[in-house]
């Protein structure tokens, strides 16, 4: 089973390649009368930033406290990375460092790094992503300096106080911290990505450390696709379990996608089915978006889906049952038969 | 004298978090601090896929695995997600009992908890063995927070393969083995290779859990089950929670919009919208 849904059957993959990260781009004014010093781990992949790490500053921009970058890489690569951090807008320090372990994001090498940066320039505050990088990497971190962290927040209402989602966001809770640095990671659709442009930080090479990893890298096995990346993009069509087989998958979602130049998303129930691969799936446990327009076709939309999707601007659904729980949250609702109504719709779409 | 072949072999700890069942529809609670707890629980979905990881490991390894034991930090009733994971084929129980005055401990609490079962060794019969693999679910669906199995793997220094959809040993287990841990991460798949002893986080893909049968289940009954506290475990004082709870309270509730009646309706409210 597992063989069998594994992503190298789906014949899409290629080994280390990358989806184009486009960044949004905004400009944030800050005061600088706080005492929060704050460090931002930066999360690249083929010499670009990472949009999340993006509005992990916008987050931490919200204390008005000095921000420092951290950025680890391979030697071939980091220079290049550092360059384009320090150009950041509200970034006044770029650190970096490179290691063989560090190119991978190995979390045994990384961990450490990120402790004693933190120590040396006691630090009040690590932003991260809620990535899967910044969620492998910063718990370990924040056992290291032995300290709660706060996961996916969105928003900052003080310099120990955050609001985050829980229970597959049914609830906000507003957390207080009482650790002496908190820990943060950022959920990136909560906030604008920060300027590329704009800042002129001062770089320093800062030496790997034992950067010895117990855990080796093997490979990596990425979805290619020529769509925008499902996690930045403006429009999402979705897919769900009335879908009944890849190749429908194929005929109806991806056309509907093209049309609207959309990256395609699925449900749990699609993808545990097979119908897409793992990548694409948008809930709790997926990919949590929130584009301009979402439309979920054969979606009943369950909690757990929900959690992922309910942010976006707009939201279409199409569905058979008048009854289904995507109708309370879809701004535009279609009671047809996808097989019918997505086809009409794409090529109305396209004239 | 034990075996030669079972000399190394590796001891499993599971833990499990007993959580709001996964399809309840969860309420803010009067106090506007926290949620209604008053609604059915069940052991977290992901830590489900962990246990049936260590029972399938156990299957095909016999020898290679001494025993696996679940544990579960929390208050009087996380019994109950204890005697699951017994019926799915634990074959012993830790529950760390947290009063339930004091609400459930923090991630970082629970590691360090774990991290000191760990470097005791759990106790079977007259010996003390040592836990070669501890396999935790990626996060609970009630706090979300997705950190304890790597803040574990911190405190023990131990290497963390988390997000795990497929876990392939290349030889019996054994401490120093080699295993490949295949992750889900953006964008695809990510394969890393660690040794034994590490942490690994389950995640959907992993495996399907089996149910509890009926004859199991009374099974179960008789298995050991071992009842601490923080203060058995020396830890009443290291560990507290750090963070404080000012409010919980519902997300902004969407407008429910309108239907439409027919495609191009739809195509042209999306271009009234300037969607398309």
């Amino acid at each position: 089973m597992i063989a069998t849904r594994s992503a190298i059957s789906l014949g899409k993959l290629a080994i280390r390649s990358s989806g184009a990260a486009t960044l949004g781009a905004r400009s944030f004014s800050s005061s600088r009368s706080s005492l929060a010093s704050t460090l931002l781990f930066v999360e690249h992949r083929k010499g670009e930033i990472n949009p999340a790490t993006l509005s992990a500053l916008t987050a931490a921009q919200k204390l008005g406290g000095d921000v420092h970058a951290a950025v680890v890489g391979s030697e071939s690569e980091v220079e290049g990375v550092a360059d384009k951090v320090a150009k950041v807008n509200g970034i006044s320090k770029v650190f970096y460092s490179a290691s063989k372990p560090f190119e991978a994001h190995l979390p045994e090498s990384l961990a450490p790094l990120l402790k004693s940066l933190l120590e040396k320039g006691s630090y009040s505050h690590l932003f991260a992503g809620h990535t899967a990088v910044g969620r492998d990497t910063i718990p370990r971190v924040a056992a290291l300096v032995d300290s709660a962290q706060i996961s996916d927040i969105i928003e900052v209402q003080g310099e120990d106080t955050f609001v985050r989602p829980i229970y597959a966001g049914n609830a906000l809770a507003t957390v207080k911290s009482s650790d002496k640095v908190k820990i943060i990671t950022v959920r990136g659709t909560a906030f604008e990505a920060a300027s590329t442009e704009g800042g002129s930080a001062e770089k320093e090479k800062i030496p790997a450390g034992s950067a010895e990893a117990p855990t080796e890298f093997v490979e990596e096995k990425l979805t290619v696709s020529a769509r925008p990346d499902l996690g930045t993009a403006s429009r999402v069509v979705s897919g769900g379990r009335a879908l009944k087989s890849t190749e429908n998958f194929a005929k109806y979602i991806e056309p509907l996608a093209d049309a609207l130049n959309a990256a395609v998303g699925a449900s749990r129930a699609a993808v545990d089915a097979g119908y897409a691969d793992n990548s694409l799936q948008v809930g709790q446990t997926g990919k949590i978006i929130a584009p301009e327009l979402y439309v979920a076709v054969g979606i009943s939309g369950a909690i757990q889906h929900l959690a992922g999707m309910k942010d976006s601007k707009t939201i279409v659904a199409i569905n058979k049952d008048a009854d289904a729980p995507i109708f309370q949250v879809a701004d535009l609702g279609l009671v047809a038969d996808l097989y019918d109504a997505v086809p009409e719709l794409t090529e109305k779409i396209k004239k | 004298m034990r075996p030669t072949s079972a000399l190394h072999a590796i001891r499993v700890l599971v833990p499990v978090k007993r959580t709001i069942d996964y399809s309840v529809k969860i309420r803010v609670a009067s106090d506007g601090k926290s949620v209604d707890t008053n609604a059915k629980h069940a052991a977290n979905p992901f830590d489900e896929l962990s246990i049936e990881e260590a029972v399938r490991l156990k299957e095909k390894y016999k020898d290679g695995i001494s025993k696996i034991t679940v544990v579960s930090i929390g208050p009087p009733k996380s019994a109950d997600v204890l005697r699951t994971g017994l019926a799915m084929g634990a074959d012993d129980a830790i529950h760390v009992e947290i009063p339930e005055k004091d609400g459930s401990l923090e991630p970082l609490g629970v590691s360090k908890v774990l991290a000191k079962i760990v470097k005791e060794g759990i106790s079977t019969g007259d010996s003390k063995e040592e836990v070669g693999l501890v396999i935790a679910g990626k996060q609970a669906i009630d706090d979300d927070a997705s950190q304890t199995g790597q803040m574990l793997a911190a405190l023990l220094n131990w290497p963390q393969a988390t997000f795990a959809s497929k876990l392939e040993l290349l030889g019996t287990p054994d401490l120093g083995q080699e295993v490949q841990v295949t992750r889900e991460i953006d964008g695809g798949l990510g394969v890393v290779k660690t040794k034994f002893p590490f942490v690994m986080t389950t995640d959907l893909r992993l495996n399907e859990p089996r149910y509890a049968s009926l004859p199991n289940i009374m099974k179960a009954k008789k298995k050991p089950f071992k009842k601490l506290t923080l203060k058995d475990l020396g830890l009443e004082n290291e560990v507290k929670n750090r963070l404080e709870t000012l409010k919980v309270t519902e997300p902004p509730k969407r407008q429910g919009g309108t239907k439409v009646k027919d495609v191009d309706m739809l195509v042209s409210k999306l271009k009234e919208a300037g969607r398309i």
